[in-house]
């Protein structure tokens, strides 16, 4: 398999929101269960702002007012009655205003608090509802999603996306309106002090802005290229690690390096033009509204000392603080607007999950406990009996029958393709009948899996009828038709947890001994008792401790006890070799007992006695019948089992 | 993934500040940069205070003088005779100083970033050179997909925070001092608020870090279990589906889910704290400046060019550097955190770096090829944890004479693979010695020895490329016809001619397929190109029909008699016309013969043998058999 893992496919619409209005909308929806908080929270914002505000403008009435009053000068320009008080009252006064001022500083920054806290743990619980959404969903999805779609992906969904979502929500969203409310905010009150001196602080802001956009675009356009840059380079180093063995057999590492180098220094190239871009943004903002303090300086000192336009030095004193402060709530805006829509398109793919449209499960059809009687009739128990049966209720006539479970499966001219232009299988007919072992053999995409994973509705079939004890299973609740079979898969997947924990995944509520038995059956339990732990070892990072036979053993021992009248074994004992199978295959023929079994193997020695064997090509049975049978056919199954035919 | 804060901090910085390497200039020039930036920044409010000053200045002077004050010195500049021109030329000094300054900012920035960028590329180089140097022995303590992450994820974020160091390391700290010193020079008195505010703020950034960081580091591991688990979940998802335990995943996932959040928001909770405290300092400090500041102001009566005095010029340009020095404090503080960030990722990094490589030319090697094709084992002890209480080999004593042909069989576990590995110098013997053509392993440099060795192994890699490229890593120099030859003595040439572009064809993602048995065999004639002395094939013809199977040994054996061939296999047809055949069990040679006498003498091996034959040894026709024998 050279397959070159690439993430380069991510391209340009990773980084774009296809609609940010209507995905922003969708996010807000998060916030419902938070109405009151959220009103608070905005209160607080906007009043947070007004109290930064009003404390700049402030200024300018404790200069024109107190100061400059109080110290004499030009009584004619500044004729307040506090003036006349004298110095000692005049700084009693001062003090009152400075002490107004400063109340009014400590409630904004409470609000400040208040709002910060709100938000935060609104945050971390809309993460939390959006993370327990997206879980649920991925268990509820078919498995036709997960092979369209790559772990990798799946999981950047999880953690890189939901990231961003909370960068959007705890930064994002409370920025831009703390942002825009001071930008008015400040704008009406620069207004207030002086429209003319506004007049140019706006004309420098737009010229600002302009530049800002155009640097903002590049940078993004060189973050795009960067980011397939990334892409092409982790599929490079994913790729040629993978295969690093491979590469020091061969002695091959200086070519490697190479080719690495060549990699790494198209990505040193992009990200640089892509950081530059991004760095300059700030201090060109930055110092634009030096120009403009500057601008506003000169206009306006010559303004105050004509008394041109109402201009008064307390006014001029507050403008220049405005003046100052007012490029930051944009510049600040112009560097989140990427990372929003970053966010945005993050969102969107969160979002994209989560409107996946779960696998449906219309069946009516259910596993009950059951009692034969002596008549041969089926009766419904609360009690555990052994027998189970099938609930079939009847709308037509609204009668209930029951119908006894014994694992008897059909295939009725089943067609089958992964994607409608492509038949997987077609015209499949056989019959399984309890008790028999059903083994498929046939080369790699011939549609062995396939059959297996029709079989428990992993996959719906596009034609013909599947039944299960003569109820076609689309009739069939979808937990019990699965319940019903346990199925071993070539590559085992453990979880996190003890080994017995692992076998019991199988059956919840499995006791000790029956994991031990189901353990014992499979051969496991030798190995299992050499563990640390024994059954309590903890498993981690998939079983990475264990070897790929073991796992496989374990597996078994999970199908043992789940304890199910259909078994499907697809490969189940392929990492283990010829010799340890051999000591299974008691057990395995033990578990197998009495059950419906399907096996999938490419060693023709594990199915040679089958009670029948199918032999696939090309999604179709060309030969089917046991083992004697087949040989004496001398077809395409006498030359795999003679090794003339090459099986992969 | 780990998370531990050991403070080997140091050593690692060290590791990390050498490939720094030529980007060394465009760093320091980009923090000079920033301070120059910093330099006007910090001018450009009192110039402000003397353009206030002479315009609110009543006395009818006709001279007009820009000073510079340090203290009680007061430096003049120059001296103008009208009030307006004083102004504007004034003016024009800020906004010349704001363009220069905003050249050096963006001059910083392109620097930083070329700095940021070409560090995280020598870094990136470093780990990837180290990486494949790595021993076999290196490559088993890390697993592929922590490899991948530490060679982009984590040097991604050290870039970041390099950018951030460059940019504000300098610039922080020059700021404070300078805007510290300007504040003193127009006031002394005012400034003692900061030594009030400052070791306020500082105690409080260090008492909010100390708490949240203990606080982020469980949310982080709980996440990365979080995480984990949903990975898990993702692998094992028919697994869930199969055996219906989708509800029950749900049910797990909340529980961690939730102690996430609770984990999130303690954590937080912390910081949200410090916006506010800050802003209230800063508060704080306007407060106590206005009101002081203004009693000053009125206190000097009409003092408004008063030189003892303060005045208004003087209070806004005040003002100014209360937020410059409390601004850049917060940067310090912020560089603290994303370093501290994104420790863990340098560890990882490091752990890399710091990574012995236990197979190394001995200094004294020979420069010399294999003289043949022998090998010997003598008494070899050996042990992946280099431990002589595990021994994987036990004891090994083995000669094989140039050109002859092994086949080895044993169960998983029986260190098959693990005795080959030992030939090429993959690993090193614990106890005893390896030799081929008679010359310890270690003898040799190791490119030497390998290249004379063509080895197959297990888990078979092709690479992105054509099918030629592929070949042609076995012989950079391989001709089409010696490409050929490999390729058929491998029987490979066949089925790659049916390919549209043939040895053209591309073997990347959307390029031509092939199947498990035909990667086999252009494994095999890769190694086939590089004419190897000695020939091993770990289980390399698995899927590989016997016929085909039994054709490659016999081109092997036509093409390349001289070549000693050592064929591990499972299927007994694999190795059975072997010269001899060892039989591994439990990390031992348990017999060596030849398929006649093992069949006699070792019960492994006739274990194994009734294991693969007993389905043919009693089939009814004998035509088989027949068919078998061709």
């Amino acid at each position: 398999m050279a397959k070159m893992k690439s993430n380069a496919h991510f391209g340009d619409n990773r980084y774009k929101a296809k609609s940010p209005v209507a995905t922003f909308k969708r996010i807000l929806g998060y916030l419902k269960d938070y109405k009151l908080q959220m009103v608070v929270s905005m209160f607080c914002i906007v009043a947070n702002v007004v109290c930064n505000l009003a404390g700049t403008f402030m200024i300018s009435i404790i200069t024109n007012n107190y100061i400059l009053p109080l110290s004499g000068f030009d009584p004619v320009k500044y004729p307040e009655s506090l003036a006349t008080l004298g110095s000692l009252h005049g700084l009693a006064a001062l003090g009152g205003i400075v002490a107004i001022m400063a109340s009014v500083y400590v409630v904004g920054a409470l609000l400040h608090y208040v709002y910060n806290f709100l938000i935060v743990r609104i945050t971390s619980k809309v993460l939390q509802a959006v993370r327990d959404e997206m879980f649920e969903k991925m268990q509820a999805l078919p498995i036709r999603y997960f092979d369209s779609h790559t772990h990798g992906d799946i999981m950047s969904l999880f953690t890189n996306d939901t990231d961003t979502l909370r960068e959007l929500l705890s930064n994002g969203i409370p920025n831009i309106i703390t942002n825009v409310l001071t930008i008015v905010g400040m704008f009406i009150m620069m207004m207030v002090l002086s429209p003319l001196l506004t007049l140019i602080s706006v004309v420098i802001l737009v010229v600002m802005l302009f530049i800002a956009k155009y640097i903002a675009g590049k940078s993004g356009k060189h973050f795009v290229r960067q980011q397939r840059k990334i892409g092409e380079l982790n599929g490079y180093i994913e790729e040629h690690l993978d295969g690093l063995k491979v590469v020091k057999v061969f002695c091959h590492e200086d070519a490697e390096k190479a080719d690495f180098d060549r990699h790494n220094g198209e990505l040193r190239q992009t990200s640089c033009k892509a950081h530059t871009y991004a760095n300059i943004l700030m201090p060109v903002m930055g110092n634009m509204s030096y120009l403009s303090y500057a601008a506003t300086a000169i206009v306006g000192t010559i303004m105050a000392i004509n008394t041109f336009g109402g201009m008064n030095w307390g006014n001029l004193v507050s403008f220049m603080q405005f003046s100052r402060q007012f490029s930051n709530p944009i510049a600040q805006m112009a560097q989140m607007v990427n990372g929003i829509l970053m966010s945005l398109a993050g969102a969107e793919r969160i979002f994209e999950l989560l409107d996946q449209q779960p696998e449906t499960d219309d069946g009516y059809v259910t596993l009950v406990n059951a009692e034969e009687l002596a008549d041969g009739t089926i009766r419904e128990t609360e009690q555990y009996t052994g027998v189970w049966a099938w609930k079939h209720f009847h709308k037509a006539d609204g009668t209930t029958t029951y119908t006894k479970w014994t694992g008897k499966v059909e295939f009725e001219d089943v067609t089958f393709g992964y994607v409608p232009e492509k038949t997987v299988l077609s015209h499949i007919t056989m019959t399984a009948f309890p008790g028999q072992k059903v083994a498929l053999v046939g080369s790699t995409g011939a549609g062995k899996t396939t059959i297996t994973n029709l079989i428990n509705r992993f996959y719906d079939i596009n034609d013909g009828k599947i039944r299960y004890d003569n109820i076609n299973i689309t009739k069939i609740n979808k937990a019990d038709l699965r319940h019903s079979m346990a199925m071993v898969l070539q590559d085992t997947h453990l979880f996190t947890g003890t080994v017995a924990d692992n076998i019991r995944f199988g059956k919840l509520d499995a006791t000790d001994e029956e994991v031990v038995a189901a353990a014992k059956l499979a051969n496991a339990d030798y190995f299992i008792s050499h563990l640390p732990n024994g059954y309590d070892t903890m498993l981690t990072g998939d079983g990475e401790n264990l070897s790929q036979g073991q796992r496989q053993l374990l597996a078994i021992a999970r199908a043992a006890v789940a304890n199910p009248p259909v078994l499907i074994l697809d490969e189940a004992t392929s990492s283990i070799d010829t010799r340890t199978e051999k000591l299974i295959e008691k057990g395995m023929d033990s578990l197998m007992q009495g059950r419906t079994v399907f096996v999938i193997a490419h060693r023709l020695s594990t199915v040679r006695n089958a009670d029948m064997i199918l032999v696939l090509e090309h999604g179709q049975i060309i030969e089917r019948g046991n083992h004697d049978q087949l040989i004496a056919k001398r077809g395409r199954y006498y030359q795999l089992y003679t090794g003339a035919f090459e099986l992969d | 993934m780990k998370r531990d804060m050991a403070p080997k901090a140091k050593g690692g910085l060290k590791k990390l500040a050498s490939c720094v390497g030529r980007y060394k200039t465009p760093s320091v020039l980009a923090a000079l940069l920033v301070a120059c930036e910093v330099v006007f920044e910090v001018f450009i409010p009192l110039i402000m205070a003397q353009i206030v000053n002479v315009g609110m200045s009543e006395e009818l002077t006709d001279s007009f003088t820009f000073e510079l004050a340090l203290g009680d010195m007061h430096q003049p500049v120059f001296t103008l005779h009208n009030r307006i021109s004083f102004i504007v030329v004034c003016g024009a000094i800020m906004v010349v100083m704001a363009l220069i300054s905003l050249a050096c900012g963006v001059l910083s920035g392109k620097f930083a970033a070329v700095a940021s960028t070409g560090f995280a590329s020598n870094l990136r180089q470093k780990l990837f050179y180290k990486v494949e140097n790595f021993s076999f022995a290196n490559l088993d303590h890390f697993n592929t997909a922590s490899l991948v992450t530490r060679l982009t994820t984590d040097v991604t974020n050290i870039q970041n925070s390099y950018m951030m160091i460059v940019r504000t390391l300098v610039r922080a700290p020059f700021m404070l001092i300078m805007a510290l010193c300007m504040a003193i020079s127009i006031s002394p008195d005012l400034s003692i608020i900061f030594g009030i505010t400052l070791p306020l703020l500082i105690i409080g950034l260090l008492v909010g870090l100390k708490v949240a960081f203990p606080r982020f580091e469980r949310m982080l591991h709980k996440y990365d279990d979080m995480n984990e688990s949903t990975q898990e979940n993702l692998i094992g998802i028919r697994a869930v589906k199969a055996f219906v335990r989708e509800d029950n995943e749900i049910k797990r996932f909340k529980k961690v889910s939730e102690t996430v959040q609770k984990l999130q928001f303690s954590a937080e909770k912390i910081i949200v704290i410090a916006f506010p405290f800050m802003q209230l300092l800063i508060y704080a400090c306007i407060l106590f400046i206005i009101l002081f500041g203004g009693r000053d102001i009125i206190n000097s009566g009409n003092g408004i060019k008063n030189a003892a005095g303060l005045t208004l010029g003087d209070l806004m340009a005040f003002l100014s550097y209360v937020m410059q020095i409390m601004m850049s404090l917060m940067m310090v503080a912020m560089i603290f955190m994303t370093i501290v960030m994104s420790r863990a990722s340098m560890d990882r990094i490091v752990e890399v770096l710091d990574e012995k490589i236990d197979i190394e030319d001995a200094p004294d090697a020979e420069d010399v090829l294999p003289a043949d094709g022998s090998i010997d084992f003598d008494n070899v002890d050996f042990s992946y944890s280099r431990n002589s209480d595990v021994l994987n080999l036990e004891n090994i004593d083995l000669h094989i004479k140039s050109g002859e042909t092994i086949g080895i069989i044993g169960g998983t576990g029986s260190a098959k693979t693990t005795l080959v590995q030992l030939i090429p110098r993959l690993y090193d013997v614990l106890d005893g010695s390896v030799k081929v053509g008679g010359v310890d392993v270690r003898r040799y440099k190791i490119d030497n020895l390998r290249a004379a060795i063509g080895m197959v192994l297990q888990k078979n890699v092709l690479f992105s490329g054509t099918i030629k490229e592929n070949l042609m890593w076995g012989n950079p120099n391989a001709t089409q016809e010696e490409i050929e030859h490999a390729a058929k003595a491998a029987q490979a040439h066949d089925f790659i001619m049916s390919f549209p572009k043939g040895y053209d064809s591309d073997l990347s993602q959307g390029g031509v397929n092939v199947s498990g048995g035909q990667k086999q065999r252009l494994c095999i004639a890769r190694a086939l190109l590089k004419h190897p002395k000695i020939m091993i094939l770990d289980d390399s013809t698995s899927a590989v029909d016997t016929a085909t199977d039994a054709a490659i040994r016999s081109g092997l054996k036509k093409e390349f008699g001289d070549t000693t061939v050592i064929i591990i296999a499972q299927r007994i047809t694999s190795v059975q016309d072997a010269d001899r055949i060892i039989v591994m069990n439990n990390g031992r040679i348990s017999a060596i013969g030849n398929h006649q006498q093992l069949l006699e003498t070792s019960e492994i091996y006739r274990d194994v043998y009734t294991s693969q034959q007993k389905g043919r040894s009693d089939d009814d026709n004998e035509g088989g058999k027949q068919e078998w024998q061709r």
